[in-house]
């Protein structure tokens, strides 16, 4: 494949728009697991931890 | 302690700023190099003064704990520099409205303008920023800054970056590039602090003695490596000479307005909401003494503005030789912004459920979340003028200005005001601020200042659109030009009392930053403990 403007452009259009579309729903799924309120409230009290 | 090895690079660099004004190709980079040469001189003999010879000054500096010094520093100068930056803003307000203020050469609007936007976004902006990401990631990470000194060489680096862009303006030299005109050798300085600025942060997330890294730092960082890349994608440029000001831009004709634009946009995104954002997620929890409402909404709400913000810059070129799917790209992933913009508001402002009554009582707070519901009013308002038909009625209108003031003043000035009436009796071990009353001042101040320059503008901008549209059913336009600048006299003296209320606003801030500095407290009425007088006791 030659590395043209238009095909640059066809790859952010597709295979680019749906890796970036995989980490972000990866990001969210990861986040929004079972096991992650517990995690989520302790890291939301680091402020608090001192001074 | 003595700084010789840095004391020995100023005084180079003095020198070379004076081989630079020997040699130099043109006048106005002469007058440059002359400007770096007195002020790497002064601060040479400064150093020089400073340095001490006995054996007790060579005992080594306590690195115990945190590494505040810097942070005191920063937060004076931010103050400075946003009263400079709000004062020259009046000014051209005032150039506008009475167009014999314009003083030629050096003090013409064209010359004042890239001043005001690099005062307020770079200048104050960007000393906020480095300040409180400097306090922010050493209370998260437990961690005392890392790089020793580099956070000094960070800050007076970038002091120098903002004299050189500023006197730059005033003498002409400029790269004409949108919140990026400086030319490029102070792009190339802008670049080497800016590096160091990310080691410091950088290296203090990795000797951290906290296992989770807290989200602010998350925004800060993406901040910090986005300004990096948008900076030096956009500079990209070729000199004329080693020793003259003058450079021409790597990108012609519409790539190169696209460059600008995708930097100019995410200076907004990164620099001014990214960053801001950072100080949100610690200040805000912090002054409301609860953590923050939802911290999975706050991982989320980065992820998805990272992603979309980068992709809305060809908005500002609709109706432009930009081709037409890069426009409505641009349009789309604005209007996505919606999402991620008030995910943020909404966590922001719900840190604060079952302590709404704290806004009764606490200023500072009241500050803070009146600087998030002014992120969720530009954050609306930015995507709908992002819509192609919206767009035709505001674009290169006053609607435009008006819309930056409403983030900038309110999001980013607010924010940044809250954060430092915070810090400063934290970092000077005071009990609590001077006053708290006058806190309240500044407040009312500086948002009746942001409504009425808001209003105003909004009013004069689709003015303003409406009146350069206007046919008459021959085809010919009804107003000239002239007409429609005539038509906005009135609106450009309002704004000017608009950012004068602001700039009061700020001057009533540095007299009680001062007077908290200096230890003094003011003794008063605490705020919300006024006693109605139909309540009170009978004799």
């Amino acid at each position: 494949m030659e590395l043209d403007y238009h095909s640059m452009r066809a790859f952010a259009d597709s295979w680019g728009l749906v890796y970036m579309f995989a980490i972000f729903l990866a990001v969210v799924v990861w986040i929004m697991r079972p096991g992650a309120r517990k995690s989520s409230e302790d890291a939301a009290r680091i402020p608090f931890k001192e001074d | 302690m003595n700084n010789s090895l840095a004391t020995a690079l100023v005084g180079l660099g003095a020198f070379l700023a004076l081989l630079g004004a020997a040699f130099a190709q043109d006048a106005a980079f002469q007058t440059h190099a002359w400007v770096v040469f007195f002020v790497l001189a002064i601060a040479t003999i400064v150093m020089l003064r400073n340095m001490k010879f006995s054996a007790a000054a060579a005992a080594p500096v306590d690195t115990s704990g945190y590494m505040d010094g810097v942070i005191r520093y920063g937060t004076v100068i931010t103050l400075f520099w946003g009263i400079v930056g709000f004062l020259v803003g009046v000014v051209v307000a005032s150039q506008l409205a009475w167009p014999e203020l314009n003083i030629e050469p050096w003090f013409n609007f064209g010359r004042m303008r890239p001043l005001h936007t690099s005062a307020v976004i770079f200048a104050f902006g960007g000393n906020a920023l480095i300040a409180t990401s400097f306090y922010v990631v050493q209370r998260t990470t437990r961690a005392r800054l890392f790089g020793g000194g580099l956070a000094w060489f960070v800050f007076w680096g970038y002091q120098l970056f903002i004299v050189m862009a500023a006197t730059g303006y005033l003498l002409g030299i400029t790269e004409g590039r949108e919140y990026a005109e400086p030319e490029w050798y102070v792009d190339l300085w802008l670049t080497v602090v800016w590096v160091a600025y990310l080691i410091v942060f950088m290296g203090t997330i990795f000797k951290r003695k906290e296992p989770h890294i807290y989200v602010a730092n998350w925004f800060y960082l993406a901040f910090i490596v986005t300004i990096a890349m948008l900076h030096i994608v956009n500079n990209l440029s070729m000199p004329v000479s080693l020793l003259g000001a003058k450079s021409y831009s790597a990108f012609s004709g519409v790539q190169d307005a696209l460059t600008q634009w995708w930097y100019g946009h995410n200076a907004v995104g990164f620099f001014l909401t990214a960053g801001f954002l950072g100080m949100m997620y610690y200040f805000v929890p912090k002054q409301a003494g609860r953590p923050v409402y939802s911290y999975r909404l706050s991982i989320i709400h980065f992820w998805a503005l990272i992603f979309l913000y980068i992709w809305a810059g060809p908005h500002h070129l609709h109706y432009t030789a930009l081709p037409d799917w890069a426009q409505t790209l641009g349009m789309v992933f604005s209007i996505m912004l919606w999402m991620p913009s008030w995910g943020g508001m909404i966590n922001g402002l719900m840190t604060l459920s079952g302590a709404w009554d704290k806004l009764r009582t606490d200023p500072i707070l009241r500050m803070l979340v009146i600087s998030v519901a002014f992120y969720g009013m530009s954050t609306f308002e930015g995507p709908m003028m992002s819509i192609k038909a919206v767009n035709s009625l505001s674009h290169y209108t006053d609607w435009t200005i008006g819309h930056v003031h409403s983030g900038a003043l309110g999001w980013v000035g607010m924010i940044s005001f809250g954060a430092i009436y915070y810090l400063t009796p934290k970092l000077w071990n005071r009990q609590r601020l001077y006053s708290l009353r006058l806190v309240n001042w500044h407040f009312w101040l500086a948002t009746l200042g942001i409504v009425v320059y808001a209003a105003v503008m909004w009013v004069s901008g689709i003015m303003q659109g409406l009146m350069w549209r206007e046919y008459d059913d021959q085809g010919y336009l009804v107003y000239s030009f002239a007409e429609s600048i005539a038509a906005m006299h009135p609106y450009y003296v309002l704004r000017m009392v608009g950012g004068l209320l602001y700039l009061t606003g700020a001057l009533v801030m540095a007299f009680n930053i001062y007077k908290t500095i200096r230890g003094d407290v003011r003794s008063e009425v605490p705020m919300g403990a006024e006693q109605p007088e139909a309540l009170a006791p009978a004799e």
